[in-house]
């Protein structure tokens, strides 16, 4: 059953990005397209040739593979309650961390490689806000590592107990975490806007300006996949051990759902930041990881 | 012999009674008119005479309600004649059109760049291909070249930034690209109804602006008086159009801060308001609503009556969003302090419209130069003093309130349809004629002069869109690159008025 949390996470992402239109269609007064309306739009790129400019490399063209690749291998490490992932070893959250990043990384120099002002100017955007979220990440494992004692997602989410009120806050205050950074690596609001179609204010939009075809379609379904695998981290902390499938999947596809209708709820009732505000917003995310730290210092007892 | 003739307000006055004056007095009378804030420079231009170029200034002055004309005749070929500009800078995009178009070499101008291309011009070998943009030799900056395809896909523009990472040091706007020669059409077509076509096209989203400006210039060229029921229906197509405009950019202000709930109201919002011209006349841009002594489409009490229908809807809506908006800290945030114009650089620029009023400039025709129903108005213009995106949506939102409320005193009694109008009679030969209306964009002026029979000689439009231009450049200084779409959209100028 170790291929259970894969087969939940494809699902996922076949409706979410659906559900976060939905909700902000509706929630503007409008119908709205069908759930399914962002996977056949992905479906009409598949099908499609892409177009290369005679300025890039082979960079640009092995680029999408490589990140939807980075996507699809983070997501064998993600277990789902009494499941472990398909690869699950010590230490796997740190693999998950850097292998996110060496998608991104493939994604930034294939936008340099493009040699326009627009996508150097997005590749450079994303890199930092990649950058200042990152320690926000491992605090937050590395605390979960120091309470359970364990150090692979598996190991940390099923020897996971809440029990006291600390606990229970340390829960919630992980949960803002992991939303927010998957907020900040979607590049959804109130960091980038993805539905603008101005240049100058996008982040990730701006960086695959260039690509076409199959390979945005890559890119866009790795985006459907990111959304459903961190959705599926932040499940895990609802998710006892011990329960049943028939338990479980329910409460899988509930946190999912109610994390697209939150993302969409988010995008309808704000404005974005401004682009000089972000850093410190990214950032404080990092004082609530090391106060989730703390938290997890006082139910150790290493602090009075 | 006076050094000007002061006019009103769509007033035709004899050519020949505009005083000639040499170079030197003509530089130095005009640019010290400048230095009193109550005058501004409406229009500058010139047009050719057999062996010379006759240049004539027309400074408007906001306090005495006047226009103060003045000319001078020069020769093209002299080549070292100094610039009005380096004295005000006010006069630049004038005197780079006369650059452009006459191939005057001005000996002090600070930057002769183009400014449309026009197809008339002087030097037919510059081409907007091979413009060099203005460049900083630096390691440390980049460029940033946006368009001439517009991401929207809406009028073409060429933006350049030099950028120290993500902080803008200097924009630099090139047009042009739309350039359709519409002075010279509206001398070569001969019909008053293909003129009056060609105002209704100049700027698609301020039909009845130059509209009105065109049949207030052309009746006083005529020596028609327009009745109340022509004159009625002028006004209220303008306030309606700002009313219109104004909502739609409040709704695209939202999207480019990605407030989606803002967008899709204001949005929503807008459209009963440009349908009602559809009610009206037959067209949701205005167009055909307005012509030179004629009216085919009476306002009547019915429409009157569906019109405050409309507001009643329109009011409680609007203002439900506009309080929302107002008191959301992640708009607020990115609205205020953006793209500030000070009162200095609107003042210098000679800025109008939305951009001089929230400078804490008090420039509003429908006050300083009423035309039409504004007589009756004692209009106040709204002055707002922080000169930043946030003013430009406020003063957005008081001036939609305040010609509703014109419009709702206005539609208490509409006027008695006129038949049997008297037919406009054939325009004054060797005449001058100027009109200014303030459009929702601004101030709009058009001149034109007649020749001995009667003619059109020379046709001169200016847009809002001519002055501003350079506010946009000023403003984004020291921005973000990324908040140069809101700020963009906060002037909302345009193209195709500028390229005319």
């Amino acid at each position: 059953m170790n291929i259970l949390s894969l087969i939940l996470i494809l699902c996922a992402s076949l409706f979410f990005t659906g559900i976060v239109i939905r909700t902000k269609s509706i929630l503007s007064g409008r119908k709205g397209p069908g759930i399914f309306q962002p996977l056949k739009d992905i479906w009409r790129l598949f099908r499609k040739g892409a177009v290369y400019s005679q300025t890039s490399s082979y960079i640009f063209q092995i680029a999408p593979s490589i990140y939807f690749a980075s996507v699809l291998i983070a997501i064998f490490l993600i277990p789902v309650g009494n499941h472990p992932g398909i690869i699950s070893f010590r230490g796997d959250f740190i693999f998950f961390a850097y292998v996110l990043a060496l998608g991104k990384f493939f994604m930034i120099i294939s936008a340099m490689d493009t040699g326009s002002s627009f996508s150097g100017m997005g590749a450079s955007r994303e890199a930092l806000y990649s950058l200042l979220a990152e320690p926000a990440f491992f605090i937050l494992m590395g605390s979960f590592a120091l309470l359970t004692g364990y150090s692979s997602f598996y190991e940390i989410f099923s020897a996971l107990h809440f029990g006291s009120s600390i606990s229970y806050a340390v829960g919630f205050l992980a949960a803002i975490v992991l939303v927010i950074i998957a907020l900040i690596e979607n590049s959804r609001m109130p960091i980038d806007d993805p539905k603008t179609h101005l240049e100058l204010t996008m982040i990730h939009e701006v960086m695959i300006l260039d690509n076409s075809g199959f390979d945005l379609g890559l890119i866009l379904y790795a985006t459907n996949l990111k959304f459903a695998m961190y959705g599926a981290l932040i499940a895990n902390f609802f998710l006892t051990p011990g329960y049943e499938w028939y338990y479980s999947i329910p409460i899988f596809i509930g946190v999912q759902f109610v994390f697209a209708i939150t993302v969409g709820i988010i995008e309808s009732f704000m404005a974005r930041f401004r682009m000089n505000h972000n850093p410190q917003y990214i950032f404080m995310l990092t004082s609530i990881s090391i106060l989730i730290f703390l938290g997890v210092l006082l139910i150790l007892g290493k602090i009075a | 012999m006076s050094d000007y003739i002061a006019i009103k307000n769509n007033e035709t006055i004899l050519l020949e009674s505009i005083p000639v004056l040499r170079y030197e007095d003509f530089l130095s009378f005009n640019t010290s008119l400048l230095s009193n804030e109550a005058n501004h420079c409406v229009h500058y231009f010139g047009y050719p005479l057999p062996d010379k170029l006759k240049l004539i200034c027309c400074i408007a002055n906001d306090e005495e309600n006047t226009i103060l004309i003045s000319s001078s005749e020069i020769k093209v070929e002299l080549n070292s004649l100094p610039s009005f500009s380096a004295q005000h800078l006010a006069f630049h995009i004038f005197e780079r059109e006369i650059h452009e178009n006459f191939g005057v070499a001005y000996t002090d101008h600070p930057w002769l760049k183009p400014v449309r291309y026009a197809f008339d011009r002087a030097d037919r070998n510059s081409t907007i291909g091979q413009y060099p943009f203005y460049q900083i030799n630096s390691e440390e900056l980049h460029e940033v070249g946006v368009g001439p395809i517009h991401a929207g896909v809406i009028e073409p523009g060429h933006f350049r930034f030099i950028c120290n990472g993500e902080q803008i040091l200097h924009l630099e706007i090139q047009l042009g690209y739309q350039h359709r020669g519409i002075e010279n059409l509206f001398v070569r077509k001969k019909k008053l109804l293909q003129r009056n076509i060609l105002a209704e096209s100049i700027a698609g989203d301020t039909v009845a602006g130059h509209t009105t400006a065109f049949v207030n210039l052309w009746e006083s060229l005529c020596g028609y008086t327009a009745d109340d029921d022509l004159q009625y229906a002028r006004t209220l197509a303008l306030e309606l159009e700002r009313i219109a405009i104004h909502t739609g950019d409040l709704s695209a202000i939202c999207t480019d801060i990605a407030y989606q709930l803002g967008s899709s109201v204001f949005g929503r919002l807008r459209t009963p308001v440009i349908n009602f011209f559809q009610v009206w006349c037959g067209n949701r841009m205005a167009k055909g609503l307005i012509r030179a002594g004629k009216n085919h489409f009476h306002f009547s009490g019915e429409l009157a009556d569906q019109l405050r229908k409309l507001f009643d809807d329109f009011e409680p809506d609007y203002q439900e969003m506009w309080n929302e908006i107002k008191e959301l800290p992640s708009a607020l945030a990115r609205l205020e302090k953006t793209g500030v114009v000070t009162h200095e650089q609107a003042v210098s620029i000679g800025a109008v419209g939305m951009t001089a009023k929230t400078a804490g400039i008090k420039r509003d025709i429908r006050a300083s130069h009423p035309h039409d129903l504004y007589r009756q108005f004692n209009h106040q213009p709204i002055v707002k003093h922080h000169g930043d995106v946030y003013s430009r949506t406020q003063i957005r939102n008081e001036e939609i309130l305040q010609s509703i409320d014109y419009i709702r005193e206005m539609i208490k009694n509409p006027p008695d349809v006129h038949i049997n109008r008297p037919p406009l009679s054939p325009p004054k030969p060797d005449s001058f004629t100027l009109s200014l209306t303030e459009g929702w964009r601004g101030e709009i002026c058009h001149c034109a002069i007649t020749n001995g029979n009667g003619e059109l000689l020379h046709y001169k439009i200016k847009d809002p869109s001519m002055h501003n231009w350079l506010a946009l450049a000023l403003a984004v200084r020291n921005n973000e690159i990324s908040d140069f779409p809101i700020c963009n959209k906060s002037f909302d100028l345009s193209y195709c008025g500028h390229d005319l």
